[in-house]
């Protein structure tokens, strides 16, 4: 399942919404991006202070739900819910869930970097960094993230 | 076709969303950045060369040398950055 919202969520109750009464499920993996108040870049460190993330209505809920079909016919998969926000955001709050249910936890622990790999690069959303002094700056999207997605494509998993 | 533009495209550009119509010779991706760097400075800036961008015709990602239709919904963003 998929959702994008401007609210925030609380990972218990999603957790336990998706568990219960699928008595199949034997592992549940849940991954959890924050707002972090710092930002390394290679010329200086910058405070963060709170976030706004621009998305694409409409291409976001489309990539997500290709990426949730990818790895449900990848892994043996009994449930997978994401939860995208958008939106302004300040440092320690939630940005983005990602939970996999399966029998064993090898599938829910492999598809849950899988997805949040794939959600990384694929699925259109852009930060906006607020610092203390008020100014926004776009964030740089990271080679690294590219060379995250090309793991999966090589692996024979 | 409406384009959509989106990030600091969006700000650089100075707006979130604009129809165009394409003449006879605009085919693909690429004819449309073209077709979009003739109206002005802000564009000429926004789609240079040495900027990195992404396209999304109907709301997936396309190749330059994508074919392009009137009634496409027509994207342009930066590399995307969320999770």
């Amino acid at each position: 399942m998929i959702r994008v919202q401007a609210e925030n969520f609380d990972v218990g109750a999603e957790i336990n919404s998706l568990s219960k009464g699928n008595t199949a499920i034997g592992a549940i993996c849940s991954f959890v991006g924050l707002v972090r108040d710092f930002q390394h870049t290679k010329d200086d460190d910058t405070r963060v202070s709170a976030m706004t993330l621009e998305h694409y209505p409409g291409m976001t809920e489309k990539k997500l739900a290709e990426i949730e079909d990818i790895a449900r016919q990848r892994w043996p998969l009994e449930d997978v819910l994401i939860i995208h926000r958008y939106g302004r955001m300040e440092a320690s709050e939630n940005i983005v869930l990602v939970v996999t249910a399966s029998a064993h936890r090898k599938a829910a622990f492999e598809s849950a970097e899988f997805l949040m790999d794939y959600l990384k690069t694929k699925a259109p959303f852009w930060k906006l960094e607020e610092d203390d002094q008020g100014q926004g700056k776009w964030v740089d999207a990271r080679d690294a993230d590219d060379h995250a997605l090309t793991k999966w494509e090589k692996s024979q998993l | 076709m409406k384009v959509l533009y989106f990030a600091w495209l969006r700000t650089k550009i100075g707006c979130a969303e604009e129809e165009i119509s394409l003449p006879e010779n605009v085919k693909t991706v690429s004819d449309v950045l073209d077709l979009l760097r003739t109206k002005g400075d802000a564009y000429v800036e926004a789609l240079g060369e040495d900027k990195v961008i992404r396209v999304a015709v109907n709301q997936d990602y396309a190749p330059l040398d994508h074919p392009v239709k009137q009634d496409d919904e027509f994207a342009i963003f930066p590399p995307v950055t969320g999770g």
